[in-house]
Order: structure tokens, then sequence, then C-alpha cells
């Protein structure tokens, strides 16, 4: 029975969130993989993109809300996902056509591109802020738990219980959704891969016929489709709030560079490398052994390996301890 | 003189805006914003060295900027006696620990040979090094922590003089730096930038948590200024018998005594502030030309060509026999010191050190729109960048607030879209500097003063 208290806890409180998390983050990780693979350059407006898209997700849930739209059971955020992708990919295709195509078509070096892209996050900033505020913004309504933990409790006759809040299971399902159509297109039709023979020789791609015009237009709209439904997915899980959406280009990069940059599916699982890195490494096991050991040799210290004001910089520490040994990332991706 | 004429033209006109926002704003603001320019300037040459002469992009400013701050209070913080009692002997024995498993590392390192073993043993020699470490320190802090939390609650300094720790931050950055460096150099310029941008969160982060080393997100307060205070100021008659003889002509047009006694008095109280401003103007100032003589004359020695044949070919550069992985590990240790400098100044600028304050936003990209808007590869051009940025970051709320109140005039007072463009003014300014940022590098590239190369 002991055994399955402490396995409840690492449940409750380490894996269902770092794979709340790890969703997340794989989906912005995804985003930066596909900028740098297709279009290559480091996109430091990554962040800022995600929070562009969902501030359109949070103002339209403000507005279907007034008119009194809503799913029910499920977050009305939910039917503002297409709208805001709309937005998004609207947003990015414009700032490709005024700012990264004058670059791209003139070849300059990626870190010329990637200092283009700082300024586009200024601006994209900028916007954001004028129009909704650096405020703190909770957009979630329907239902919020689908299992509470004092119901777990009474149904299983346990000490400990077992929650799911409905945006960890939605945040699950949606990005499942996401990353499998994404993969089936980049594997399986033609647009895709063509897509990933431009990203692995661009020369070799235009010489059969590839219309790079075509394939750059695709793949700010999957980006855009990944990107708001990264932000809103994180957005109702923690809340709405622009200065955070930058701070999770940091883990988001060390999430893509861990999978090996340039790698779609090496930055889906980097994203649970870091999601999972950062959680296990912050969390004070000291629950858990009062379970599984004998009483004699119960902890009185909190069993932390890191405080967790490290949450941060174990994610970093880990693209350091990569970039050392492995440049290439876990999953190979391109040389560096 | 002709070759430096857009240098002083371009110079001319930021002091000039300077100088309309001291006559229209006040004379305090635009010491401050001349003052914060200043500690920018020095900042854009410590990136500029790094980018501007050898190509390396080191978005790890921030990281520096805050060792430079670290070092102002170690430096000068007065030791707290009851937290050495509590914790001293430990800590001290820490470093040891931590001094004894490098240079047992690296005694592995060259006494056997790479194999599956001695990684193994590398790795038994960090895990138990840290549980020791874990075992002895946890206690060591929660003592010196525990020490007068409200005002003290860390080890303290030396309480030496705060202008010595402007050098001690150079060398904290240089030394970070070097171990930075012999990581992350051998990367690509963009995962360069990356990494180095998640390795000065970290710095920023064990500043701001580890509360024995220099309080963390609680502040030190009250760190002694290097220049005479405004209160001292206020009460010394030299002073004041100055400002009335400054003012003589102004305060014998008012006839009555008391007034013109009211009226001295608030002169004093504004000119002690202008004056403490001014002598930190100066202190800076001389920094900003020191640095300016030592980089340029670096720049055009055979060391600097040498910088730009490495950033402009490498491979050539490798041919010709230069230690490329060298001159770029030391190129980078000179930029992040002079960035630490820089973080020294600007605490000592504030009387305060602020870990919770150090945001890659304000610290990072900032310095780095200064350094591609002024000139890469040309220190006037790097100072300048400073300069411009820093006026329009500050300024650009007031100039937007103009502006927004001129496109809107025709709307009523209470219209929802001009309150609410009011309210959000200030954040204009990241509109500001992102369009500048994305028009010089549109159409000036080289930036506003573009490197020159001079030929013999």
């Amino acid at each position: 029975m002991d055994f399955i208290n402490a396995i409840l806890v690492l449940l409750n409180y380490t894996i269902v969130p770092a794979l709340t998390y790890g969703s997340q983050l794989a989906l912005g990780a995804i985003f930066v993989t596909l900028i740098y693979g297709i279009l290559r350059f480091a996109n430091f407006a990554t962040g800022d993109m995600m929070s562009f898209g969902t501030m359109f997700a949070v103002l339209l849930t403000y507005y279907f809300q007034s008119l009194g739209i809503n799913l029910g059971i499920f977050p009305t955020a939910l039917i503002t996902i297409p709208f805001a992708t709309f937005m998004m990919i609207l947003y990015m295709l414009s700032i490709d056509k005024f700012v990264f195509e004058y670059y791209r078509i003139k070849k300059s070096p990626p870190v010329q591109l990637a200092m283009v892209s700082v300024g586009v996050m200024f601006v994209t900033q900028a916007i954001i802020r004028i129009i909704i505020g650096p405020a703190d913004r909770i957009f979630l309504d329907g239902q919020k738990f689908i299992l509470k933990a004092s119901e777990f409790k009474e149904m299983t006759g346990l000490n400990e219980g077992l929650t799911i809040k409905s945006t960890q299971a939605i945040t699950l399902v949606v990005t499942m959704i996401v990353v499998s159509i994404m993969f089936w297109f980049l594997n399986r039709t033609k647009t895709g891969t063509s897509m990933r023979a431009y990203s692995d020789n661009e020369d070799l791609a235009l010489l059969s016929g590839i219309d790079p015009k075509r394939i750059v237009l695709i793949t700010w709209i999957i980006a855009g489709i990944l990107a708001t439904i990264g932000g809103i997915l994180y957005g109702l899980d923690k809340s709405y709030r622009p200065f955070v959406y930058f701070n999770n280009m940091l883990p988001i990069f060390a999430a893509a560079i861990v999978g090996g940059i340039g790698n779609p599916f090496g930055a889906f699982l980097g994203g649970y490398v870091i999601a999972f890195a950062e959680i296990f490494l912050t969390y004070a096991y000291k629950k858990f052994f009062t379970y599984i050991l004998p009483e004699a040799l119960e902890p009185n210290s909190m069993m932390q390996i890191l405080s967790t004001d490290y949450k941060f910089a174990v994610s970093f520490s880990i693209l350091v301890i990569v970039l050392l040994f492995r440049p290439t990332g876990i999953f190979k991706g391109k040389t560096l | 003189m002709r070759k430096y004429e857009d240098v002083i033209t371009a110079y001319t006109i930021i002091l000039l805006l300077i100088g309309i926002v001291g006559i229209f704003q006040s004379w305090s603001l635009a010491l401050t914003i001349f003052n914060f320019c200043l500690i920018s300037a020095v900042m854009t040459i410590g990136a500029n060295i790094q980018w501007g002469y050898a190509g390396l992009i080191n978005f790890g400013i921030m990281g520096y900027t805050a060792l430079g701050g670290l070092a102002v209070v170690l430096v000068n913080v007065p030791p707290v006696k009851e937290a050495w009692s509590a914790g001293g002997l430990s800590i001290i024995f820490c470093i040891l620990i931590i001094f004894t498993i490098i240079f047992s590392i690296q005694y592995v390192l060259k006494k056997l040979k790479k194999s599956k073993k001695r990684n193994y043993i590398i790795a038994s020699i960090i895990i138990f090094g840290l549980i020791i470490l874990r075992l002895i320190s946890a206690p060591a802090f929660e003592n010196i922590e525990s020490v007068d939390p409200a005002r003290t609650g860390f080890l303290g300094g030396l309480g030496l003089p705060i202008l010595f720790s402007w050098i001690i931050g150079g060398f904290f950055a240089a030394g970070v730096a070097y171990i930075i460096g012999k990581v992350a150099l051998g990367l690509r310029a963009d995962y360069l930038a990356i990494a180095t941008l998640l390795i000065a969160e970290i710095i920023v982060s064990i500043i701001k948590h580890e509360e024995w080393l220099a309080r963390g997100v609680k502040n030190v307060i009250g760190l002694k200024k290097p220049v005479p205070y405004e209160r001292d100021l206020q009460s010394s008659d030299w002073f004041i018998s100055l400002v009335e003889n400054l003012y003589s002509s102004k305060l014998s047009l008012i006839n009555s005594l008391s007034e013109r006694q009211d009226f001295l008095n608030q002169l004093v109280i504004d000119s002690s502030s202008v004056f403490v401003k001014l002598c930190m103007a100066l202190l800076f100032l001389s920094v900003v030309i020191l640095l300016l003589i030592i980089t340029q004359k670096a720049l055009y020695s055979p060391w600097g060509r040498k910088m730009r044949a490495i950033r402009d070919n490498e491979e050539a550069a490798k041919a010709m026999g230069k230690n490329v992985v060298k001159e770029h590990l030391l190129i980078f240790i000179l930029g992040s010191a002079v960035v630490g400098i820089a973080g020294a100044m600007m605490v000592t600028n504030d009387g305060l050190f602020t870990p919770g304050s150090y945001r890659p936003m304000r610290y990072t990209f900032l310095i780095w729109v200064m350094v591609i808007v002024g000139g890469t590869g040309n220190n006037f051009g790097a100072i300048l960048g400073g300069f411009v940025v820093w006026f329009l970051w500050v300024e650009a709320a007031p100039i937007a607030l103009f502006i927004i109140n001129l496109c809107t005039s025709h709307l009523p007072e209470t219209n929802e879209i001009r309150v609410h463009l009011i309210n959000s003014a200030p954040y204009f300014r990241f509109l500001m500097i992102g369009i500048g940022l994305l028009v010089i590098m549109r159409f000036r590239p080289q930036g506003i003063l573009p490197e020159k190369i001079i030929k013999n």
C-alpha cells in the first residue's frame, strides 16, 4: 500500500506536471527547430511570437464570453484557436515579407538574421504591450478539474490523492493531435518531404524543382499553428503574462538544442527532457521517501537536490552539458 | 580633422539633445541620462570589442554586468563579523574543497589515458565532492542567513573604497568569462549566442538565490558613493556660498528676505543633486575616455589588425599561423572584463544592488542594439550607440505621449482609444528601439558610424 502511495506522490507532483510542461515546451521547441532548419536562423522572437498568438486567444475569449458563447465544460479558448492561429500566421507572413525576406534573398549570414529577429522581438513585445498591457490574465473557464484529490481518495481509499486538472489533459491531447498531424505531414506528404529536402540541402532541393517561396510560406504556417497552440496551452495551464512568455523562450531554446536543432522529433523529445529534468531535480522527495523507507530511516531533511529557485538554471545547465559532450544534440541534429 | 567630421557632428547632435532635456525638463534629469549614457557606453565598448573586433556574438552581457555589481557589494560593504564567526570557516573550507576537486580532476586528466575508467573516476570525484560540499555548506549557509536577516544575513564584503571595486568587477567578469570561453567558444555563432544567453541566466539566478553571498533578492542598499552626499553638501558653507554666487543676479531680484532665503534653500537642494551627478559624470567620463584611448590604440595596432583578419577570414588567419582559439578566448575575456567594470559603475551610481532587476531585455538585448546601431568595429560608433539608444530608451515615453496627443487631438478626452494609448505610452520605447534596429540593419548595416580601416 505504501508503495502505491509513493508512486502516487511522484505521479501527482512530478510526472503529470512534467508531462504537461514538457508538451508546452515541445510545441515551442518544434517551432524553433523548424525555423532553424528551413529558414536557417535562431529566432529570438520565439517567446513573443507565442505570446502574440495567445494574446488574440485571450481577447477573443473575453469577446466570446461577453456574447455568451462557450463550450460547456471545455475552456472557451479552444474555439478561439483557429482565429488566433489565423492572426498569428498573418502577422508572421507580414513580418517575413517586410523583414526576413530581404536578408534571405541576400543570403545574409545566420547571425545577421538572428540580430534582425531581436529587432522583431522588440517590435512584437511593444505591440503586445500596447494592445493588451503587461498584466497577468487568467482566461481559463469551464470545468477546472477532471479528477480531484478528495474524490480519488474516496474512490480508492488510499492516503494520497491524484489531481488531474482539465488543462493538463487538454494539453496532452491537443499536443498529441497536433504533433502527430505535423509528423504525418512532414514524413508522408509530398510537400513535407520537399520541406525536409530543402532543410537538408538547399541547392539540391532547388535543383530538383522545389519552389522555395512555397516552402517558406508553409513553414511559417506550420510555425504559426505550433506557436499559437503552444502559447494558448501554456496560458490556459498557468496564466497569460507577456513577460513570462519572453522568459519561456530560454527553456524552449534549451529543448530545441538538447534534442538536436533542425530535428523536429528531437525537439519534441527535448521538451520532455528539459521539463522532466527541471521538475525531478527540484522536487522535494521527503514525502516519497517516508512512504517507501522503513520508519527508522525516515529522512528529516527536504531531500531536495536543488532549490526550486534554480528551476530555469537546471535546464540551462543541461544544455551546456549537452553542448559540451554532444554538440549535435541527443538526437543528431545539424552539425555545429 | 577631416576624417573625424562625422564623429564630431554625431556627438554634437546627441549632446545637444541631452542639453534640450536639461533646458525643458531639468538639469538633474539630463545628468542622470548622461550618466547612464556613459555607463551604457562602457558596456558597448565591451560588447564592441567582442563583436566588432573579433565577430564573437556574446549574449551574456547581463551576466557580466551582474558580476560587476556583485563585486561592488563584496568590496565595499563592511564585513559582517557575526556572520563570519557563524559560518565563515565552513565557507573557506568549501572553497578549499572546490579547489581540491578541480585539481584532482586535472590530475586525473593528465595522468590517465582517455578511457571509460577515467570518465568514471572523474564522475565519481565530482559527485562525491558535491555531496561533501552540500553537507558542509548547508548548515553554514543557514547560520549565516539567520544573522540579523532583516539587515545583513550575509558575509559582507571587505569594507574597501568603492572605486576599487570597479577593477575587481572587471576581474570577476574576466575570470568567469575565461571558464565560459573555454566551454562555449568552439560553438558556431548563433549557438554561442544562445549558450551565452543561458549561461548569463544561470549566473544571475545564482546571485539571486545565494543569500549568504550578497543577500540575493533582498537587495543590498546604502553602498557608499565615491562622491559627496547631497545632505552633506546642503549643510556645508562653501557649497551654499557657491550657489549664492552662481545665482546672485537672480537672488538680488527678490526683495523680501525670507522669500530670498526660501529660494536659496530650494536652489541649494536642486544644485546639490546636480553637483553630485556632475561628480559622478566626471568619474564615468574619465573611465570612458581612458577605455576609448586604450581600445583605439589596440584597434589600430598589429594586434587589432590580427583580430580583424581572424574575424574576416578565420581559415586564412589560421593558415597564416595565428592561434585563433587563443585569440578568441583572449578577446572574450577582455570584452567581458570591460562589461564587468560597467556593471560595477552602474551599481555605484545607483548606490544599491538589486539582483532581481537583471533582465536580458535591458542588459543584453538593449546593449546589442546599441552596438549595432552605433557602428560595429568602431569605438566612437559604439559609444555613440550607447548615447543614442539610451537617450531614446528614456525619452521614448515623453516623445510617444507627445505624438499620441498630437494624433488624437481631434478625439474627445474620454475617448477609449485615446485613454488606452496614453496609458500604454511607456511601451512605445520597445517599438521605437525595435523599429530603429530594423531600419538600421536594413539600410545602414554598418551602423551610424561605420568601421574605418586606416591603411598605412
